[in-house]
């Protein structure tokens, strides 16, 4: 008989070492797996996670790819920490996409210096607004925000969809669903010459600074922490649990909002019927991946934007399948998910029948 | 060099088992730890680039795929005429792919990943990678582009895309022989001028030996979703259809219909070992003989940006075996084929009307290419209205 008997005390280290150990029994896993599939588990490592960030476009390109995942994360992290369960970032970020997007597209001759604003603006607020619903029927009709949230996100697709398929549909695109491509004045500058790196990735900078102060430095974020730690506690002091879920809901929506709209200003540059390969999901596993915590959650999302860069390179210097890079992500968070287990809680053996109290 | 990673990796492991097993870590073990880590790193890291190897004189040419490559139809034929490229010039040309790719902004990275290693070819299958394919090409002028199904061209960009709407014909004057409900289900995927077009062709066919057939359409927003494509086939089943056909990338619809009794057609592969009993025949898609002569051209230094529109008669359209129909049918079936590929007989030949009872094409004309390239209306006989 197994079973897992919770720690009295656990330690301060071990925590902050999870997410290492996690990766280098990750890293340990796909040398067996490599060897397996016949592959010089050696090279193939290297392939997935060195090359992709062995050229200075290569470092621009994960840095696109995680501003998105870092961004939500952020926002995540922080209602995570006051257990609001916002799961519907996907939809809060296809809205934002949709807001800015729609500006662009209405503007679509303007060369004015306020159109980017105006754009980067409407995305932030579209987002809020989409992260509003699911605080508002939580705090009025104490409706659960995971179902909500995450319905809504269907919701944001569909609608995307009738747009591009429809009204906003490019008039010189034959019929297919693609809007029309937006002005250059509409698109973010980018930082790097030759190199698609936007300011998305500044925004998610700023978004950890600012979160970090944030939780750390300021009444609400104590607040939020207390709330997330000792409910009863939070209770007892007069916090109030409804403007914790507004405040989570408005700014994770809002940064999730303002992640979509950087993509489709960014990088895509038009609106289409798929403008995310799910980030809004991924950026939960990102928020987890840094223990909640903003520096962790940029970390998380260099870790993940680097595992679907190193798979699609693996891709195409040694023949591997597309598979490997979901397997990867899989085994990273089982790892990470059965350390934490271990950190809180040890293993007990006994024999059958004497210590059963499960 | 991969026993040495090996080793480093192994070392740094039985170290992080041996701290697992000690009750509580030291300050000193835990930087212990940081710094093996760190050293196997870069031990691995330093190791491996040595391995990778500078570029052979061989041409490279790269595909990107919208599915995976064992999706049975869309990209499975895709990469059949990688496997044939890579059969035809065997040392001589060296092919990467990367599947399950999504449009949108990963695609943008990979044809420019594909067109930063050397490659000298790039082939982009899916719609979505137009404007990617575009951009990235600007960017490497001496690198050649292959766009399939797409409208925009450049110097270096050329699209290529095949007449499956003669196919289609044929399938419907099957269907019209074989139908007894006189309802043919089309699970579909976007309203673009493609997918209309092989509604529209697929209808003539069937009405021009039973003017009772008609269409009923379901619109499934995907080009790959063997779930919801399933469904769209048993509702279709639902309202009397009695052969189903879709335009959609997996064999889940002609599944259904196997299991529900009724007849349907494979699609862009011969799906013929997922419905032993109702596949009627299947269009298959052909790209190996252009994808050869692609590369070919690249080769020889003779690329030069154009766009390809080819049917039955260069092959790159073909027809799976007639079966599971009477013999007098099977004939009739081959007939049209032939005719189509001579010439004889074109799918679009007028008169033709639209739902609303217009002539469209009059009688002795034959809808021209830019016709067929926007088409955006439905003919005679599909049922409901084309979504806008």
């Amino acid at each position: 008989m197994i079973r897992l008997e919770p720690r009295g005390e656990v330690s301060r280290i071990w925590p902050l070492l999870t997410p290492l150990i996690a990766i280098l029994l990750t890293l340990a896993s796909g040398v067996a797996i490599f060897s397996a599939m016949g592959k010089d588990p050696g090279l193939a490592l290297y392939t997935y996670f060195v090359q992709p960030v062995s050229t200075i476009y290569g470092v621009t390109e994960l840095l696109v790819k995680a501003a998105p995942l870092v961004l939500i994360g952020m926002g995540l992290a922080i209602g995570f920490r006051a257990n609001v369960w916002n799961i519907g970032a996907e939809g809060q970020f296809t809205i934002g996409a949709i807001f800015g997007g729609g500006f662009a597209i209405a503007f679509h001759d303007s060369d004015s210096i306020l159109l980017l604003p105006g754009i980067l603006f409407l995305g932030v607020l579209g987002g809020m607004v989409w992260g509003a619903i699911p605080a508002y029927l939580r705090t009025r009709f104490n409706a659960n925000e995971i179902l909500t949230s995450l319905m809504l996100t269907y919701v944001s697709i569909l609608l995307l969809n009738y747009l591009v398929h429809g009204p906003w549909r490019d008039p010189g695109g034959f019929n297919f669903p693609e809007s029309r491509i937006f002005s250059a004045s509409a698109m973010m500058p980018t930082l790097i010459a030759d190199s698609r790196l936007h300011l998305g990735f500044v925004f998610a900078l700023l978004a950890i600074l600012v979160g970090w102060l944030l939780l750390n430095r300021s009444v609400i974020g104590f607040q939020l922490r207390v709330v997330g730690q000792a409910p009863a506690a939070a209770r007892h002091a007069g916090f109030s649990q409804n403007k914790l879920i507004w405040y989570s809901f408005l700014l994770s929506g809002g940064l999730a909002g303002l992640a979509g709209v950087a993509e489709v200003a960014g990088t895509i540059g038009q609106l289409l019927p798929t403008i995310s390969p799910g980030y809004g999901f991924t950026a939960i596993i990102v928020a987890f991946l840094g223990r909640l915590n903003p520096f962790g959650v940029l970390l998380g999302g260099l870790v993940m934007a680097l595992s679907y860069l190193g798979g699609e390179i693996a891709q195409i210097e040694i023949g591997l399948p597309a598979a490997v890079t979901g397997l990867f992500q899989g085994i990273l968070l089982f790892f990470l998910l059965g350390c934490d287990a271990l950190t809180h809680n040890r293993i007990k053996f006994s024999i059958a029948g004497r210590f059963v109290r499960i | 060099m991969s026993a040495r990673l090996a080793g480093a990796g192994i070392r740094s492991l039985t170290f992080i088992i041996q701290t697992l097993g000690g009750s509580k870590m030291k300050k000193r073990t835990f930087y212990k730890l940081i710094v093996g880590t760190v050293a196997a790193g870069l031990t691995c890291g330093g190791a491996l680039a040595l391995t990778v190897k500078t570029a052979v004189a061989q041409t490279k040419v790269g595909f990107v795929y919208v599915g995976p490559i064992g999706d049975h139809g869309w990209t499975y034929r895709h990469d059949q005429g990688r496997l044939a490229v890579d059969k035809a010039f065997g040392d001589k040309v060296k092919t990467t792919y990367v599947e399950s790719v999504k449009e949108g902004p990963d695609a943008e990275r990979v044809i420019r990943q594909l067109a930063s290693t050397g490659h000298d070819l790039i082939f982009t299958t899916s719609f979505g990678f137009m404007n990617p394919t575009l951009k990235v090409a600007r960017r490497f002028p001496k690198v050649h582009f292959e766009h399939a199904t797409g409208y925009k061209r450049d110097k270096n960009v050329s699209t290529y895309s095949a007449r499956f709407y003669e196919g289609r014909y044929i399938a419907g004057v099957i269907a019209g022989k074989i139908s007894k409900s006189n309802r043919i289900g089309y699970v579909a995927s976007f309203p673009i001028p493609e997918v209309v077009r092989g509604i529209n062709a697929f209808i003539l066919g069937a009405r021009s030996v039973n003017p009772k057939m008609s269409i009923s359409v379901v619109w499934v927003n995907t080009w790959y979703d063997p779930g919801k494509e399933g469904d769209a086939a048993k509702a279709l089943i639902d309202q009397g259809a009695d052969i189903i056909t879709q335009h959609t990338d997996s064999p889940a619809p002609l599944q259904v219909a196997e299991n529900r009794g009724v007849k349907g057609f494979g699609q862009a592969s011969d799906m013929i070992k997922f419905a032993p009993k109702a596949q009627l025949t299947a269009i298959i898609n052909n790209w190996n003989p252009y994808y050869v002569a692609r590369t070919k051209a690249v080769i020889e230094g003779k690329w030069a940006s154009s766009d390809v529109w080819d049917g039955l008669k260069p092959g790159m359209v073909e027809m799976a075996p007639y079966t599971n129909m009477p013999a007098d049918v099977a004939k009739l079936a081959k007939e049209i084929e032939e005719a189509i590929r001579s010439g004889k007989l074109h799918p679009f030949a007028g008169p033709i009307k639209n739902q609303s009872g217009e002539t469209v094409v009059a009688a002795g004309q034959i809808a021209d290419d830019g016709m067929l390239l926007g088409m955006d209306f439905y003919v005679q006989g599909v049922e409901g209205s084309l979504p806008k």
